[in-house]
């Protein structure tokens, strides 16, 4: 057995193959990757891949630089797993899933712990179509949430722009959670188990404020005087 | 020579790239630039038919990455300007016979043979879109005044930032400035209020685009036509020179004289 098989665990899942790395530099767990691929290129041939890189930090370039290697040897990375909330979000910007179902009952089970805390994700750019954020906590966008777009959180949402995409706030049964944008105009607005979606407007652009009363969902806008 | 490759992608299909590749192709040709268009629709060719090219096609893009020809020997020379070329795409491969990497490669090779590479994106957000943008130092996103079409230009813009290729910038084509003024269609400002990136121009919708799409002879070679106008506009901001928005300034005048802002 060399060094590299040390820090890859490769094993089948119902979705494909499932890599999982090492702690190493990522150079290192990369080459390892492509390592033992090219030593058994048949078996690796046309496979859905799932990686799992732990608590690596990655950003855009290098994983797409991964993707386009993978690729050339004919296998499609389809999903990246993460304990590091910036990889995560690298993949989702790269389009790629970040959770492959039911292997990580342990994470799903943690969440709403950590919603009720006091963490949050603070996202200083506008979130395009297409775009997905899940966390645990709050989340908190400086810039708009376009249609298309789509936030969960355990937690609150603040958008501190227009917000016209779908936004799913307490996610894991928290009624107690708000949605506020400058702009409210979701395409639909949930919070914990209750779906609204935003009346026709009338009358001039405020910011507003939605939670729950009574197990309804109101938005009112938001009052500098109680 | 070092030139400047721009990829021009939207996400949605018959927005016009095609047609404006090869338009402002033609624009900067005739401002004396040397330009190489590159179709990156392998296997659903378009712009060497919307160039009027099509009978002269001996090699194609799979046939430089593959090694069967030379660079030169793929590239078609418009002969109504005299600095313009085409490289095709081939239409019996897909996708899959070129790889980002491949892209990039072929890019810099051009880089040292003219002053624009200008590149027609497929349609989609899959591989043909990754492969048209690898090499790209400024990429163009098109789109139409639809609902539709401006969400998948928000999802592109998205994506192209992801790549770390900077932001885009905007052409918004076949505007229709009398449904705007109507209010049946998404003025200028609608559509950049959504996607909030910077404005390289607005063609207006123009029948004689399809006639000439349909003859061959890219409009922006003779006519006066508005549209024509608009692309030789795009042109001549793509150069860095500053030409004020007419469509926009028409716009806005109609929305002072209907007390609208």
């Amino acid at each position: 057995m060399s060094k590299a098989t040390l820090l890859i665990d490769i094993k089948g899942i119902r979705d494909g193959l499932l890599v999982k790395l090492g702690e190493a530099p990522w150079a290192d767990l990369q080459a390892a990757l492509i390592n033992a691929i090219d030593e058994r290129p048949a078996f690796f041939k046309g496979a859905r891949l799932a990686l799992d890189v732990g608590s690596q930090v990655l950003h855009v370039a290098e994983l797409a630089a991964l993707r386009e290697l993978l690729s050339e040897r004919g296998i499609f990375l389809w999903a990246v797993l993460s304990e590091s909330s910036v990889s995560e979000q690298t993949a989702q910007n790269l389009g790629l899933a970040t959770r492959i179902s039911k292997t990580r009952p342990e994470a799903a089970r943690s969440a709403p712990q950590a919603g009720a805390g006091e963490t949050a994700l603070w996202l200083a750019h506008t979130l395009r179509s297409g775009a997905r954020v899940e966390f645990p906590g709050h989340v908190v966008v400086m810039g708009d949430v376009n249609p298309g777009a789509e936030i969960v959180a355990g937690g609150s949402i603040v958008v501190w722009g227009r917000l016209r995409g779908v936004v799913h706030a307490g996610a894991q049964g928290e009624a107690g959670a708000v949605v506020c944008a400058l702009e409210l105009s979701p395409t639909q607005l949930r919070i914990a188990g209750e779906i609204a979606v935003s009346p026709k407007r009338k009358g001039k652009i405020q910011p507003e404020i939605a939670r729950l009363q009574d197990g309804v969902l109101v938005a009112e806008p938001w009052q500098t005087k109680e | 020579m070092t030139a400047k490759v721009v990829t021009v992608t939207s996400g949605k299909g018959g927005v016009g790239k095609t047609t404006a590749v090869a338009n402002i192709g033609v624009a900067l040709a005739a401002k004396g630039q040397k330009v190489v268009c590159v179709d990156g629709d392998i296997g659903l060719r378009n712009l060497d038919v919307v160039m009027g090219l099509e009978n002269r096609i001996v090699y194609d893009l799979v046939d430089v990455i593959e090694g069967r020809c030379r660079l030169r020997q793929a590239m078609i020379h418009d002969k109504r300007l005299p600095e313009l070329y085409l490289i095709p795409a081939a239409q019996t491969r897909d996708k899959s016979a070129v790889s980002p990497s491949d892209m990039v490669r072929l890019c810099d090779e051009l880089r040292l043979e003219c002053d624009w590479v200008l590149i027609d994106s497929p349609a989609g957000i899959e591989r043909g879109f990754h492969n048209a943008i690898a090499g790209a130092d400024k990429i163009i996103v098109m789109t139409n005044p639809e609902i539709s079409a401006v969400r998948d230009a928000d999802r592109v813009i998205g994506l192209v930032e992801a790549e770390e290729k900077g932001t885009p910038e905007l052409v918004l084509n076949r505007l229709n400035l009398a449904m705007v003024r109507r209010g049946d269609m998404l003025s200028v400002d609608d559509v950049l209020d959504l996607l909030a990136i910077k404005l390289l121009g607005v063609v207006p919708e123009d029948e004689s685009v399809i006639v000439a799409s349909n003859r061959g002879a890219p409009l922006t070679l003779d006519s006066k036509s508005k549209a024509g106008q608009a692309f030789h506009h795009i042109a001549r901001r793509l150069l860095g020179e500053e030409v004020p928005f007419l469509e926009l300034e028409a716009q806005r005048l109609w929305q002072r004289l209907l007390g609208r802002k």
